[in-house]
């Protein structure tokens, strides 16, 4: 399979490879939303992302917007971006251009309070936009292999069937692309809670080991200060209606998306992973802050498992959707790509992880995803130990 | 069972249940099971639900008494609050995690 996993991409000034070709049009800040949203309106084509942040918080989590919306800037699916703020935002075009710094993309940026107001920004932004859009259409195509592929892993909306299913299912292809020189990134920190033994029998060395430790240690900590007695019940109503008891059987299941491949580097979130293989990201278990983490760490594409029955996607990043249970598939067929729930009525994990890394194939080789269809991006950064 | 039948998840005596660990004193339905419903696991063993256990829930394989561990995927997901028998259903009612 390594020699049939090549598709054309597009490869950027960095050596990484896009497997899409976007531009994006980013609010720095919540003022800038409405101007993104009406260019977002005018052209179906560009990436709109807007966001609550930006503002009005102190330095910690204004950092982790910086960081996060460069890195997002940086992913390897974006080819050209604009960046639009208001002016007198902490994350301003000005700083956020400098923390993104030189990329060798296309970036301009606009400020509202500069171009005149609303209307003329958005009609300046969208002159930009069409330009852009014409330069990417044609931007030559470049060959990669799954080496060039970092891969993020997702559930939301678990069941109690996940852990049996769809994770593993996904878990089994991770291997594979690990095999093949590809990267995965599993994250959702919350998720590891109980979940500590197994991963640690995985750390590739004692100080990745000790990292691990210490970030699920952490994470508890915070779940037990917030929570109290009910700690070990974080999880969402569903969670518990499906049959999950515990956070750590939750946990557990959850872990099963990263495969059986050694940790090979503990991440903080948004941080881009130096090695290939598996590697663990610090986020929230908060599914849309999650999947931006990755994607800011430069994830060209993301495997979601979900066993309640999710359509969220993600901006510029193609999200693969796997159900848990075939109940879920039916209802909800038009969201999800793959139903693992057959594996409760016979039909093998390896069978399934053979169709999910077929379907990843087909997708780094331009397939849209039913979330990319259906435009369901859903995007959220993580705030200091505010949200869990 | 059918391999591909996608709803054959039970058939008329009883209804599988999935054991994923050797070690695991607990197993989950993959359909409802009635109160005195038989529970059948894949090495061909059955065992009767005391209560009504909804599908995807799990149930008691042997008897955990409280404060022992419960065990899905080899691992301690919780320990048990009551002493549970054989063929109870298990969910928060009678587990939770360690404090």
């Amino acid at each position: 399979m390594s020699d049939e996993f090549t598709f054309d991409g597009w490869r950027r000034p960095d050596g990484r490879i896009g497997i899409r070709n976007h531009c994006l049009v980013l609010a720095t800040v919540v003022c800038a939303a409405g101007v993104v949203r009406e260019v977002g309106r005018r052209l179906a084509d560009v990436v709109a992302v807007e966001h609550p942040h930006g503002c009005g918080r102190g330095g910690p989590d204004i950092g982790l917007q910086l960081k996060t919306l460069a890195g997002l800037v940086r992913n390897p699916n974006i080819g050209s971006a604009i960046l639009v703020g208001l002016g007198c935002e902490p994350v301003s075009v000005g700083l956020l251009s400098a923390v993104i710094g030189e990329t060798g993309k296309p970036l301009k940026g606009i400020v509202i309070q500069d171009a005149g107001g609303s209307g003329k920004t958005a009609d300046q932004v969208e002159a930009m936009a069409r330009e852009m859009l014409a330069e990417l259409a044609e931007m030559p195509r470049s060959p990669g292999t799954a080496a060039d592929l970092t891969l993020a892993l997702e559930c939301g909306g678990s069941d109690t069937f996940s852990g049996m299913t769809a994770n593993p299912a996904v878990g089994k292809a991770v291997d594979r692309l690990v095999a093949m020189g590809g990267t995965a990134i599993l994250s959702e920190t919350t998720e590891m809670i109980g979940a500590l033994g197994p991963l640690l029998r995985r750390a590739a060395n004692d100080e990745i080991a000790a990292q691990l430790k210490k970030m699920v240690d952490e994470q508890e900590a915070v779940t037990r200060k917030i929570l109290g007695d009910f700690a070990d019940r974080a999880l969402a109503p569903g969670n518990v209606e499906s049959g999950l008891s515990t956070i750590a059987e939750k946990s557990l299941g959850c872990i099963a998306k990263g495969g059986s491949t050694p940790v090979r580097e503990v991440l903080a979130y948004a941080q881009r992973p130096s090695k290939q293989g598996l590697v663990v990201m610090d986020t929230p278990g908060y599914d849309a802050e999650s999947m931006t983490g990755m994607a800011a760490a430069g994830a060209q594409m993301i495997a979601f498992t979900t066993g309640r029955g999710s359509p969220a996607g993600f901006p510029a990043v193609p999200v693969v959707k796997v159900s848990s249970n075939s109940e879920i598939y039916g209802r909800m067929t038009g969201d999800i790509d793959v139903d693992a729930g057959r594996v409760l009525s016979g039909v093998t994990l390896d069978e399934v992880s053979e169709e999910i890394l077929s379907l990843l194939l087909r997708v780094a080789r331009g397939e849209k995803t039913k979330a990319e269809v259906n435009r369901q991006d859903v995007f959220a950064i993580a705030q200091t130990h505010q949200a869990l | 069972m059918t391999r591909f039948g996608g709803r054959h998840y039970s058939d008329a005596m009883s209804v599988r249940a999935i054991r994923i660990d050797a070690a695991d004193n607990v197993a989950v339905v993959v359909a409802d099971v009635e109160a005195g419903g038989r529970v059948r696991l894949d090495d061909g063993s059955e065992l009767t639900a005391m209560q009504p256990v909804p599908r995807g829930n799990k149930v008691a394989l042997r008897a955990i008494a409280v404060g022992d561990p419960v065990l899905r995927y080899g691992e301690e997901i919780g320990v048990a609050t009551t002493d549970i028998a054989a063929g109870d259903h298990v969910h928060t009612h009678n587990m939770g995690g360690r404090k």
